[in-house]
């Protein structure tokens, strides 16, 4: 896994829930292309259509919040979007973008320091982010032991085909 | 330790566990319902080939029963194939209602278990002592090839709720209060106990709604010391032997926060937030509030009591044209005890709009979809923007008495106006 996220980044609000990022009429679809398709449209309709492939959502406290449902994660992943750092997260939300290999950063206050479309470069082994337009760098938490692993083994999904055997 | 980490450690097989160790440990029911087909999907990518114990998990079909359309119903298809093909031993269709309500009614649920689900709403099986979590299609996936999940054990926050309910204040209003005030991250990774007098003395009804709504201030699973009510319950259903587990005394608390349940009064979330609460009198002085519909349903506010008191409220009178009152019973048989005891049958005298059981509304997939514009009072547990439709319509989130009260008048009201 790739330790170290440049790209460009999108500003959302504190308490995002899971129906802003992925609202319930379109949980019957399955194709992770489309779900992409409808990623944040509680928020702004227009946010997938124009999201910077490789680019970082940006998020207040509690981002993630309410359901279980890994949707979430997934139409993050095909909007285009590399990381999410926010203040805080809900759990659920949390271990979801893990186990797909979405990489959740909890950096306190950047919601209120980074601007919209300024590029932001995530460090996960200083544990820095710096926001390249104006240089500042802030601390960012780093992840747990056991989310690293999942993350490294690139998401649960390749760690338990290893552990069954099936690669 | 606390009687939550006695479950964890038991279930991963040690002596003890301490707060932020990862352990994992044995999953003793696992639930499916019908939004994560992806289940299935990331079972077979990671290489599952028979699920570990077909005793031990079901699909539940709650949120699209039955199904409004071509995807979900053959999302369905494909989850029953999955269903027969491993031969699992229980399994609920779109004829059994909220998956939350359906499992404790089969005795899949009982003190010291642990039981996960795809859905963030298992923390309401803390109410019958046992640990429930929610957690995502693929961490359910991994359950179902090998038995087990990872956890980290969780700060647990003390919620104690003292004194007795004044007339008007049901559950609901209490954990709306105690939301209010703890916020909707106040618990994220933490777990909650609910103690207290008013603990105590609750029914089954009632500990599962607060329980059922500990999510919604993030946290991991809540807990609540098994009573007699609960041990009844569980007793007459319970499908495996169980054991009670208690925390030992002396047990310190990451935090404690002490409510008087006795000085609440009726609450309300505003829109569009949970953590928005306010005193119903408080929202009725800043103006009339006028409604479009009504919603009483749901995990949190479908069952038997929350039917009886609406019915109660609305015998003989009639809600005002040009308004809704959409009342969805959380399972079937909660349906069928309405119906002989002749709730259901008042509440469409008085003008409701009854659909089967099942999530109905709640989460926007069908039966009571919310136009922009449009102001809906619920009983339900969430009033994120869109949540129930569009998000330029606005939620309010209270108690079934209050939801009814409110759409007799077609404004909010305060429910204590109709009852003895």
């Amino acid at each position: 896994m790739n330790t170290r996220v440049t790209g460009k980044i999108i500003v959302v609000g504190d308490n995002i829930d899971t129906d802003q990022i992925y609202p319930g009429r379109f949980l019957a679809i399955t194709d992770p292309k489309e779900i992409g398709s409808h990623c944040l449209c509680g928020v702004d309709e227009s946010i997938a259509a124009s999201f910077p492939r490789g680019g970082i959502v940006v998020a207040g406290r509690n981002f993630g919040c309410g359901s279980s449902r890994e949707h979430a994660p997934i139409a993050l992943i095909n909007m285009g979007a590399a990381a999410v750092l926010a203040d805080s997260f809900a759990r659920i939300f949390f271990r979801n973008a893990v186990n797909l290999g979405l990489l959740p950063v909890v950096c306190k206050g950047i919601s209120q320091k980074a601007k919209p479309g300024q590029t932001l470069t995530v460090d996960l082994q200083a544990g820095t982010v710096t926001i390249e337009d104006t240089g500042e760098t802030l601390p960012c938490e780093k992840l747990g032991e056991q989310a690293m692993n999942i993350l490294e083994a690139g998401g649960i999904k390749p760690m338990m085909r290893a552990r069954f055997g099936k690669d | 330790m606390h009687a939550l980490e006695k479950i964890l450690a038991k279930n991963s097989g040690r002596r003890t566990v301490k707060t932020g160790e990862i352990v994992t440990a044995k999953v003793d029911f696992a639930e499916i319902n019908d939004l994560y087909l992806q289940t299935v999907y990331s079972f077979y990518e990671m290489g599952g080939e028979k699920v570990w114990d077909n005793t031990r998990c079901a699909f539940v079909f709650d949120h699209y029963a039955p199904c409004p359309d071509i995807k979900s119903a053959s999302n369905h298809r494909e989850m029953r194939q999955f269903a027969q093909k491993n031969q699992l031993k229980y399994h609920f269709d779109t004829n059994a209602g909220v998956c939350h309500q359906v499992m404790p009614e089969a005795g899949l649920i009982y003190p010291g278990m642990i039981v996960v689900a795809t859905d963030s709403h298992t923390t309401t099986h803390g109410a019958f002592g046992a640990m429930g979590t929610g957690c995502g299609a693929t961490d359910m996936a991994t359950i179902l090839m090998t038995g087990e999940l990872w956890f980290r054990v969780p700060e647990i926050i003390e919620v104690r709720l003292e004194g007795e309910a004044p007339r008007g204040v049901y559950p609901k209003d209490v954990i709306l209060a105690v939301l209010g005030r703890i916020r909707a991250d106040g618990a994220v990774y933490k777990a909650i106990d609910f103690t207290g007098s008013y603990v105590e003395s609750l029914n089954v009804a009632g500990r599962m709604t607060i329980c059922n709504m500990a999510v919604e201030m993030g946290a991991k699973t809540a807990y609540m010391q098994p009573n007699q009510a609960v041990m009844d319950y569980v007793g007459a259903r319970a499908v495996r032997p169980f054991e009670v587990q208690t925390t030992d005394p002396g047990y310190r608390y990451a935090e404690s926060h002490v409510f008087d349940v006795s000085a609440l009064t009726p609450q309300l979330a505003c829109p569009n937030s949970v953590e928005n609460v306010h005193p119903l009198p408080e929202v009725l002085a800043g103006g009339e509030v006028a409604l479009d519909q009504g919603y009483i349903g749901s995990c949190t506010g479908g069952r038997e009591e929350d039917i009886e008191i609406a019915a109660r409220i609305l015998k003989g009178r009639h809600i005002p044209p040009y308004t809704r009152l959409v009342v969805i019973p959380a399972s079937a048989q909660v349906m069928q005890r309405c119906m002989a005891q002749g709730w259901i049958q008042t509440l469409m005298d008085a003008g409701a709009t009854i659909s089967t059981p099942g999530c109905g509304a709640c989460l926007g997939a069908h039966e009571g979809i919310l136009a922009p514009g449009e102001v809906c009072i619920t009983s339900t547990n969430r009033n994120f923007p869109g949540r129930m439709g569009s998000t330029e319509a606005r939620m309010y989130l209270a108690s079934p008495a209050t939801v009814a009260a409110s759409l007799l008048n077609g404004r909010i009201t305060d429910p204590r106006e109709y009852l003895d």
